[in-house]
């Protein structure tokens, strides 16, 4: 084949050349397929740790012009051109800073916990798919509950660290922390069930290729809970609990010096990128894109610049709000988007069923009633909500009067 | 099930990545050790008061409410996957199953032990 | 021959039961803690030997994340637990001798009874399997009742607990 055959499903091809030369040393092709897939595991565990150090750049940049200032700019000093290097400089510093410990730590747990983020946050890049065949780690059939699952497990990171250092402002902000995470994962759960319904699938391949019409435009209320659930999961403004400067100072890594918090500061970076590219899977349509089949590898460029558009719009949170009270993040999820979440699920189950009754199965108009129906439960909340907010303005004007009185 | 051998070899490597960056730390760091620096942080004051302080109990009730509604959602899973073969009867079935929670989640709410402080 | 398998559940088993042990001997209650969930892992690597991926997963989510996060905060939120206390049991050799009777009493009772031969696990992952499951949670000659009444005892689980645990005026 020629360079550009090559080169389209590149990934894929250099996959099977690596075999071919293994295999050509004589190794047995169990050992060969093993050797292959570690070396791509590695290559795929590194690709998020590389981006992460472009991404802590682009946050603060992009932080900075919002908050009207430059961010890291290049001033001379050897932080490269437009300071493009400041996390790999943020990084050196991190790793040649001395480790300060609590003296009444709890050394084992006290470790483990920024392994484990980092651990987990790394994990779950193996079931994201870049590209249409090929490109993904593993496929498994349970794809977006094992990144789910996942989650669970740093629920755990979080509580190890606060409980082990020994500090009562430590181990308050990590049980506000899972507190808050653990209530999001609900209405985070329950949206994501809805693009699994339409694709018949948890498979994150099986999601991917039955958005012929990307869910966002199709659901595009589940879309907006899980991403306000998401921006909560990984710790976002306005919904942080876990750094919340102002405070508990750090919240639970406050005892966590040099790269022991830089490992928490990575696996928060790690985690909103994936997350991003969750919700890219999810909803925006993965890898798809212009010219995808013709040339696979082009599906690792649509995937990443969709999900880099997720990560702006992270970003843009973070730099523009303000952090809500732990009592109103509570109940902004109990008792909004869980409830919402859950009729979505009901309208959308019943919608679908319909036109399939009705016998529209193309996927354009399947998507229309979908949306419309969606379109109908906004507009419907939207009054509620107009309409509790009359209630509580009339309340509040006759309690002004009765005071006068 | 080799899928699965994968993921574990992936999760070694993850295990990997996670052990790495601190180890890595542990000997480029000095190493001076001090006993000022094992105090406590309480913004520049020594602590006072037992360090692990009684928790309010909604961080309790919120874990609560989060693992009934985690167990319905894992229940819907299995349904969800095989929404687009099921019969509309089936559906109804999934939609009382989720309104009897929903009742719960409301009944809860409106007694007012969804409030956190 | 021992298969790879072998190793692997013996290597779940082991963390299994290492992990239950470390339960009952960990002298910090957030250790027990810890140590639960270490068994729980055991019990999903446990579940993906059985060839079934999803209730692997699902141990991980209810168990770990569910189960294991509540007995935590549950431990924190009780009043005077959290200091180290050297377990006192004075009843050890009798309870120890109980519990061995017990374990002679249910060995035998599992090699004397034939069920021994069941086809192994092929080892491959039924691609259909959640699909099925779901059909059969929902379908009345399956799985329907246990379904719907696993919803209302959720109803009765959140009600309960709430009002237990409930702010009172």
């Amino acid at each position: 084949m020629n360079v550009w055959q090559f080169l389209a499903d590149f990934f894929v091809n250099v996959g099977a050349w690596m075999g071919e030369l293994l295999s050509g040393w004589g190794l047995s092709p169990f050992w060969v397929s093993l050797i292959v897939k570690v070396v791509g595991g590695l290559a795929l565990a590194i690709g998020p740790l590389t981006a992460v150090l472009f991404l802590i750049w682009y946050a603060r940049k992009v932080i900075g012009r919002i908050q009207d200032r430059m961010g890291p700019t290049n001033d001379g000093t050897a932080a490269g051109p437009f300071a493009l290097l400041q996390a790999v400089a943020d990084a050196i510093k991190m790793l040649t800073k001395e480790f300060v410990f609590p003296k009444e730590r709890d050394r084992v747990v006290f470790l483990i916990a920024p392994v484990l983020a980092v651990a987990v946050a790394v994990a779950v890049w193996a079931v994201i798919p870049f590209g249409p065949q090929g490109m993904q780690f593993v496929d498994l059939n349970i794809g977006v509950f094992y990144v789910v699952a996942l989650a669970s497990l740093a629920f755990f990171a979080m509580l190890m660290a606060g409980w082990s250092s020994h500090n009562k402002y430590a181990n308050l902000g990590a049980f506000r922390a899972v507190s808050m995470i653990v209530s999001y994962e609900i209405p985070q759960m329950l949206a994501l069930l809805v693009p699994v319904m339409l694709a018949g699938s948890m498979g994150m391949q099986g999601l991917v290729r039955a958005q012929e019409v990307p869910f966002i435009v199709m659901v595009p209320v589940p879309a907006l809970i899980y991403f306000l659930a998401m921006t909560a999961e990984v710790g976002r403004l306005p919904f942080e609990q876990a750094e919340a400067d102002a405070e508990i100072v750090a919240g639970y890594f406050v005892e966590y010096s040099g790269m022991l918090f830089g490992a928490f500061y990575l696996a928060e970076f790690i985690n909103n990128l994936s997350a991003s590219f969750v919700f890219t899977v999810l909803f925006l349509g993965g890898w798809r894109g212009p010219w995808v089949e013709q040339a696979p590898v082009l599906g690792l460029v649509w995937i990443s610049l969709k999900a880099f558009l997720v990560f702006t719009l992270l970003t843009f949170f973070w730099g523009a709000m303000p952090r809500l009270r732990i009592d109103h993040i509570l109940g902004f999820s109990w008792k909004f988007l869980t409830p919402l979440a859950l009729v979505m699920l009901v309208v959308v189950a019943l919608v679908d069923k319909a036109v399939q009754a009705a016998g529209l199965t193309s996927p354009w108009g399947r998507a229309g009633w979908l949306f419309l129906a969606n379109a109908a439960v906004a507009l419907v909340t939207v009054a509620l909500l107009y309409r509790a907010e009359r209630r509580q303005q009339a309340a509040r004007e006759a309690r002004r009067f009765a005071i006068v009185r | 099930m080799s899928q699965y051998a994968l993921i574990g070899v992936y999760l070694i490597i993850a295990l990997i990545f996670g052990v790495a960056p601190p180890l890595l730390a542990w000997f480029l760091s000095p190493k001076k050790p001090n006993p000022y620096k094992g105090e406590v942080y309480e913004s520049g004051i020594k602590t006072f008061g037992p360090t692990w302080i009684r928790f309010k109990p909604q961080y309790y009730l919120f874990a609560l409410a989060f693992l009934v509604f985690d167990v319905e959602a894992a229940l819907l899973l299995p349904w969800a996957v095989a929404y687009l073969w099921l019969p509309l009867y089936a559906v109804i079935e999934a939609v009382i199953f989720i309104l009897i929670l929903v009742f719960g989640l409301v009944y809860v709410w409106r007694r007012g032990w969804l409030t956190w402080m | 021959m021992i298969t790879v398998q072998q190793v692997v559940f013996a290597l779940f088993a082991v963390l299994t039961l290492g992990g239950a042990i470390g339960v009952v001997a960990a002298r910090k209650l957030f250790h027990a803690a810890l140590w639960m969930v270490l068994a729980f892992f055991g019990v999903a690597g446990l579940y993906l030997l059985l060839e079934a991926p999803f209730f692997a997963a699902l141990q991980l989510f209810i168990y770990i994340g569910g189960i294991a996060v509540l007995t935590v905060m549950a431990i924190m939120v009780t009043r005077g637990i959290m200091k180290p206390k050297e377990p006192v049991f004075t009843y050890a050799i009798g309870a120890a001798g109980t519990a061995l009777a017990f374990l002679v009493m249910l060995g035998l009772f599992i090699f004397k009874t034939p069920v021994w031969d069941v086809a192994a696990p092929t080892g491959e992952v039924d691609p259909n399997g959640l699909r099925a499951l779901g059909q059969a949670l929902v379908s009345p000659s399956a799985y329907l009742l246990p379904f719907e009444v696993a919803s209302v005892l959720l109803l009765a689980v959140l009600v309960g607990a709430l009002f237990i645990a409930r702010e009172k005026e």
